[in-house]
């Protein structure tokens, strides 16, 4: 494989093209609302109607609207029509012939959820066939990894990554060209690359989507980041609950290697990369990297203290780079631009875009894209819609179960790195969860701390004590048992189990009852009174205890 | 592979106490655990562990093909993947009972999932969990004793656009409500039948 023979695929993609092109999402959400059968009636309502020749229906992947699925797109025109069942397919094709409208409803690419995004890292999701590489190749994919090859030395690779300004995905934010600096300074005969793809935070999804919609971006950016670091074997680590991610990493894995671009003297250079599967098998600490690595080599995924970090001592011992889904997905996009296009993007500390997976309640639930230092209320009431039938936003929650509940009166908080910090939450993944007023707030702390309870490895004691303490402790709360004092206690035993942990996920597993104390203290009070004030606040707005595991 | 889908079916008669002890698995002349009936499944699986060269490291890989053959991992299954992999049985055994995905239990015949993702909980999926729960009595994480369900919940299915959902052997259907659910179920549990027989 040379570059004249890849701009050959894709031009060859590009010529076989139809003049009308009809997208079906065909990810997850979409699939799971039977967007199989919409794609099915419409491929033969295109033929019955003898338009064969002028009409491809493609499945893609994710169009980002998952409340509107499952999703039709049609280009040229640029028709978004939502909630498409397979009866509506005969009058959508007949609307492209000029015939009556469509009997689908159809969605407004105009909205501000579509017009206020700023797509990087989703550039090709919900327009090119997940399941071809010759759709990724005709959007230009492979090109920035040729240009890395042949026309940079892996040292300009690292400089350019860290001129960007780009910082890891996965929520810490740790700037990803120092990360691969020192990975590639390191001297060893072995190096290995991990994309961590364990996307465990509750309520996150864009990992997945990316998995699903656009894996020859994942895959691009890992050999971008083995040539810049010397790295020669990759692994993805991708978490078992995600059945169509994996089957499409395992195609598009065998894509590439069959076309020469990972393998063995990768555009004719001396460069060697190869990449391997590795599922998980349902555990929340894997996404701690250290844990993460333990997994992949076969054990219990239990973290172990850092230093050294994995740039020195990582998998089997020899220097590693992990970095998420998310960052890997940005490379492609900044060696093409250069630094200095992304780090035009976002704001001074935090550059470039964001995915979030916006859920809960809100009206537009969805993948969006959003240059950082955007708003939380300009996400959550421009795009996302606000609380459907005209309910008052009560808080969001952000960075899973290590990070906290942002209140209503923090909306114009621009969404950074710092910024959500200082708010007592983090950036996390990207699971932004709004919440409303029928949510009670020590309701969701108690959800968040049952869930690090169980998913405490075990290995340290502030964490595995420390996290059921806690969860009792909210239980005996919400029972109407507690004292004020209570409170104070729980205060503590969130600041011993944060600052004593072995790993991230008992430093942070307080967060979530920490920024509900700090921003709802009232509803923590509220069940302190006597058992009668206890029992009424039952019935009003609290959620059902959820059950025990 | 996700969830135990009805091709895995039932796992009765899977571990025979009556099997032909040691049967050789494939070329390599190592011997096969006592107990495990040398079928079909055990040679998948022993070409599993060749495949990726009698390697420690595969071990979680050698589980999942495991559960997917078997349905569940039974101890005697476990003894045998560490006799093929050359590691202690409790190395084995501490990885297979650490990850939520492993199961040591046979499983019904149908699986109900509900997510409990934070998105789907916000969503009422603890309302559903306790309609499941009255409606099959059978509580979270178990299986009936008839053996026809087993109610599981999971962490996050990623699917959050749709909360809350649930997963019925392998399909995601969304935007669930207690009525739904229960109306999806009944066809599992009225008369006892099996669509998967």
């Amino acid at each position: 494989m040379d570059l004249t023979e890849l701009l050959e695929i894709g031009e060859k993609e590009r010529q076989s093209e139809r003049s009308i092109r009809i997208r079906v999402c065909v990810a997850a959400g979409c699939l799971s609302a039977n967007a199989q059968a919409v794609k099915q009636s419409l491929e033969s309502a295109v033929a019955e109607a003898g338009l064969a020749d002028s009409v491809q229906v493609a499945g893609v992947g994710c169009i980002g609207l998952c409340s509107g699925g499952p999703l039709v797109a049609v280009d040229p025109e640029n028709i978004l029509y939502e909630k498409v069942t397979p009866a509506d397919a005969p009058s959508i094709v007949s609307a492209l012939q000029g015939g009556a409208p469509a009997t689908a409803r159809q969605a407004d690419f105009n909205h501000p959820f579509f017009t206020k995004q700023v797509p990087i890292v989703l550039e090709n999701s919900g327009k090119i066939d997940p399941e071809r590489i010759e759709d990724y190749i005709a959007a230009n994919g492979y090109q920035p990894l040729y240009h890395a090859l042949r026309e940079m030395k892996p040292g300009d690779v690292v400089d350019t990554i860290t001129k960007s300004g780009l910082r890891g995905r996965g929520g810490a934010g740790y700037p990803t060209g120092l990360k691969w600096g020192l990975v590639a300074k390191v001297k060893s005969e072995r190096k290995f690359i991990v994309c961590n793809a364990d996307e465990g935070d509750p309520g996150a999804f864009m990992d997945r989507s990316v998995l699903e919609s656009d894996p020859h971006r994942v895959l691009e950016g890992m050999a971008i980041a083995a040539y810049a670091v010397g790295a020669t074997q990759g692994f993805i680590y991708v978490r078992g609950e995600y059945p169509l991610a994996i089957s499409r990493l395992q195609t598009a894995i065998r894509q590439a290697r069959k076309l020469g671009l990972l393998g063995s003297q990768i555009f004719e250079s001396p460069f060697d990369f190869r990449i391997d599967l590795r599922i998980g098998a349902g555990a929340f600490v894997c996404g701690e990297e250290t844990a993460l690595m333990g997994s992949i080599e076969g054990k219990r995924g239990t973290p172990r203290p850092r230093p050294p970090y994995p740039a020195e001592h990582g998998l089997w011992g020899f220097p590693t780079l992990i970095n998420n889904v998310e960052t890997f997905a940005n490379v492609p996009a900044i060696i093409r631009n250069g630094a200095d296009w992304f780090a035009k993007i976002g704001t001074e500390k935090s550059k470039g875009t964001k995915v979030f997976a916006l859920a809960g309640k809100i009206q537009n639930t969805g993948l969006i894209e959003v240059p950082m230092g955007t708003t939380l209320r300009t996400i959550i009431e421009e795009m996302g819609g606000g609380v459907p039938d005209g309910g008052a936003v009560k808080a969001v929650q952000t960075g899973g179960p290590s990070g906290g509940c942002i209140p209503a009166q923090a909306l114009d908080t621009p969404v950074d790195y710092e910024s959500l910090a200082s708010l007592g939450s983090i950036m996390g993944s990207g699971g932004m969860i709004v919440m409303d007023q029928q949510n009670n707030m020590v309701d969701v702390a108690h959800f968040f701390m049952e869930f690090c309870t169980d998913e405490s490895c075990g290995k340290c004691v502030p964490c595995r004590a420390g996290t059921a303490q806690i969860h009792h402790l909210l239980s005996k709360i919400r029972e109407g048992r507690a004292i004020a004092q209570d409170l104070d206690t729980l205060d503590r035993l969130c600041a011993m189990v944060k600052q004593t942990s072995l790993c991230g996920l008992g430093q942070s597993a307080p967060n979530p009852v920490l920024s509900t104390l700090r921003y709802f203290r009232p509803e923590y009070e509220a069940f302190l009174s006597t058992p009668e004030t206890a029992s009424e606040t039952a019935s009003d707005g609290r959620g059902p205890a959820s059950p025990a595991r | 592979m996700l969830y135990v889908s009805r091709r895995d079916g039932p796992a009765q008669g899977v571990i025979m106490e009556s099997a032909t002890a040691t049967a050789k698995t494939q070329g390599n002349g190592r011997n096969a655990a006592k107990g495990l009936a040398a079928d079909t499944r055990q040679k998948m699986l022993a070409a599993a562990m060749k495949r990726h060269q009698y390697q420690a490291d595969a071990l979680i890989e050698v589980l999942h093909t495991a559960q997917e053959l078997y349905g569940y991992l039974d101890p005697e299954l476990l003894v045998y993947i560490a006799q093929g992999l050359k590691l202690p049985p409790s190395r084995v055994y501490g990885v297979a009972t650490f990850y939520h995905f492993f199961s040591l239990k046979p499983k019904g015949r149908h699986t109900c999932v509900v997510c409990m993702g934070t998105a789907c909980y916000v969503k009422g999926a603890a309302t559903l969990v306790k309609t499941i729960e009255g409606y099959a009595k059978v509580r979270s994480g178990e299986t009936r004793s008839d053996g026809s369900m087993s109610l599981i919940q999971a962490r996050c299915i990623g699917a959050c656009g749709i909360a809350p959902a649930v997963v019925l052997d392998g399909a995601v259907v969304g935007k669930q409500t207690p009525d739904s659910v229960v109306n999806h179920l009944k066809g599992w549990l009225e008369n006892g039948s099996d669509r998967t027989a």
